[in-house]
């Protein structure tokens, strides 16, 4: 509990003490917009670590043996994990359903086992060292990043893009019947999914001074799988939400000689599918706590949130 | 090469009885049960504490650990697959409740030290651990330059047998009947009268007992008990066995099986150690885009 009393009365001292948590909360909840992407568009694809491994190791390894600023090499660790994405979307989103999920993770471990821990220049199994991370400077460049994504998908659910996944999402012969290009948008989808993941990790190599390759394999997905499921796929908030929670769970929750994390993120993926399948930022989730005076969500995009 | 053969049909026998309870869900309730490589590790982590802590004969052992197989079927049915199937839920929630099922159950396991919550059920933490050598006779043989061990060639029989039997099970008896009938259409089994929720739970409960088998002989022939051997060695290696030969079907899910541990094989024998794992998810994601079928190209709903 000294956790939630210090984030209540002393923010900055907060701050200060639990800057890496921080971090990881933004990096988390980074991926967890990616993962929102793609689930959004009714696509339940689980490549997203498989994009960040490639945005980590391609932002370390252009600083490494170019020397190029940081900004060009997150940029360019994000380009490439969308460019993958294309050529992995293009065979990958004919599947759906629970193929599409088997072919992604198919996609990462072949990428993590198959490439990464055999190539010399990622470092193999030993992963690679990163001596120009800094945690420091690295924590503003998240939190600025994580508004302006977590913004960004907003506008892009709202708009005419987020629309078409909706629709799609909710029947994908409806949606093509209503002349919606039902492959045009899944790709969208997909490639900024991959473009997200992929600047997660680059944010993330800045963090450590260290690229672990065993850090991007499933387990990773199912992490992120437990956000967007805790939080919701209905508004980009629920896996942000998810990320915010299930990350400081374990400093909230402290047992001695026990690691309660997979536990309890194993009983919240049981408990929320079945009992509150549209996360705890659904339609009557957040409601509970909106003020009278707060807009209310209208009727169209509160009954995507069911979907 | 003829070892290495002989060890891809080892561990070929263990991916398909794996893939072979996978894939029976899979066809009875088009779900994929994540939960069921946990079910494999329990099998062997139960199997060993009974013969470590608690002195048993691996016979008993062998029994308890498949009871406890049994039991965790229960509960992926009642916990993880009845609630969802009452509110009529998409089949990847289900998938999202079985993973919830298997990360309890291996945190619960890699918890177990003693003196911890869970030091009843294990009590090696997040350790690799062996059998006693000595639980059952496993003498050695030479043939041709090929070195045999008794309980890795006994994993050949002890599979294909278990496997004709469900085959037999699933065409000639009553219940397979009724098991085919529910894969084909649930509400028209329902209204012919059969027991659907029934049927379901007899077909959660005798995959898992299978994991449960195969996790034992897995522990017994690999010598190589962990919290992880399920999540590390066949969860995903699983998934390429049923994709490789086809969604439900469960011939396909032996075949499978065997050519996947040949596949690994070759990739071992080609180009080396690192490369065998990344070849054969390779494989899983090719087959996926070429021929989601898989290789028996069997129609969706003709596959039991």
């Amino acid at each position: 509990m000294d956790f939630i009393l210090q984030l209540v009365t002393d923010p900055v001292a907060f701050y200060q003490t639990h800057t890496v948590l921080i971090a990881q909360v933004g990096i988390n909840s980074i991926l967890a917009s990616s993962m929102f992407l793609v689930l959004y568009s009714g696509q339940l694809s689980l490549a997203a670590p498989g994009f960040m491994a490639i945005g980590a190791y391609t932002a370390v390894l252009m600083g490494l043996y170019w020397n190029t600023p940081l900004a060009v090499n997150i940029l360019g660790g994000t380009l490439l994990a969308g460019a993958v994405g294309l050529l992995v979307g293009l065979p990958v989103l004919r599947l759906r359903g629970v193929f599409l999920a088997i072919a992604t993770i198919g996609f990462i471990e072949a990428l993590t086992e198959g490439v990464i821990l055999n190539l010399p220049i990622t470092g193999e199994g030993l992963g690679l060292k990163n001596p120009s991370a800094d945690p420091l400077t690295g924590i503003n460049l998240i939190l600025i990043s994580v508004a302006a994504v977590i913004f960004i998908v907003w506008r892009l659910t709202r708009g005419r893009l987020g629309r078409a996944w909706a629709a799609i999402r909710q029947d994908e012969l409806a949606a093509l019947s209503q002349g919606i290009h039902v492959a045009r948008y899944k790709m969208i989808a997909f490639v900024l999914s991959a473009l997200l993941a992929g600047f997660a990790g680059g944010l993330e190599s800045h963090l450590n001074f260290y690229v672990d390759p065993n850090e991007y394999g499933v387990t990773r997905t199912v992490q992120v799988l437990t956000f967007a499921v805790l939080g919701g796929a209905g508004n980009v908030l629920g896996p942000v939400v998810g990320a915010l929670f299930l990350t400081s769970l374990p400093e909230i929750v402290r047992i001695p000689s026990f690691d309660p994390r997979d536990v309890i993120s194993g009983v919240i993926l049981i408990v929320v599918i079945i009992f509150r399948p549209q996360g705890i930022v659904g339609r009557g989730g957040l409601a509970i706590i909106r003020p009278r005076w707060w807009p209310r969500p209208n009727r169209a995009s509160s009954a995507a949130q069911a979907g | 090469m003829g070892q290495q053969v002989l060890n891809a049909i080892f561990i070929g026998s263990i991916y398909a009885l794996f893939a072979v309870g996978y894939t029976l869900v899979f066809g009875v309730l088009d779900i994929l049960n994540l939960a069921h490589s946990a079910v494999f590790m329990l099998g062997a982590a139960v199997a060993y504490s009974l013969v470590v802590n608690y002195n048993q004969s691996f016979a008993v052992a062998c029994v308890g650990g498949i009871l406890a197989c049994v039991v965790m079927g229960l509960v992926i049915e009642f916990v993880c697959l009845r609630p969802l199937r009452r509110r009529r839920a998409p089949p990847i929630a289900a998938l999202i409740s079985t993973i919830g099922l298997a990360l309890i159950i291996v945190a619960a396991v890699e918890q177990g030290r003693p003196g911890s919550l869970f030091a009843w059920l294990w009590t090696d933490g997040a350790n690799s651990v062996r059998f006693p050598p000595d639980i059952v006779p496993n003498p050695t043989w030479s043939v041709g330059g090929l070195t045999l061990e008794a309980v890795k060639v006994a994993i050949v029989p002890v599979s294909l047998l278990l496997m004709l039997v469900l085959g037999y099970v699933i065409r000639f008896t009553q219940f397979g009947r009724g098991l085919r009938a529910v894969a084909e259409n649930p509400r028209a089994a329902s209204l012919m009268g059969l027991d659907v929720d029934r049927m379901i739970l007899l077909t959660v409960v005798l995959s898992s007992a299978l994991g449960g088998i195969a996790g034992i002989l897995f522990g017994l022939a690999l010598s190589d008990i962990s919290p992880y051997i399920g999540r590390d060695n066949v969860e995903i290696r699983g998934l390429a066995v049923i994709v490789l030969g086809g969604m439900g079907s469960i011939p396909g899910a032996v075949a499978g099986g065997y050519l996947l541990g040949l596949i690994e094989v070759m990739a071992l024998v080609l180009f080396g150690s690192n490369v065998r794992t990344g070849v054969a998810f390779a494989a899983l994601f090719l087959m996926l885009v070429l021929r989601p079928q898989g290789i028996f190209g069997a129609q969706l709903h003709e596959r039991l």
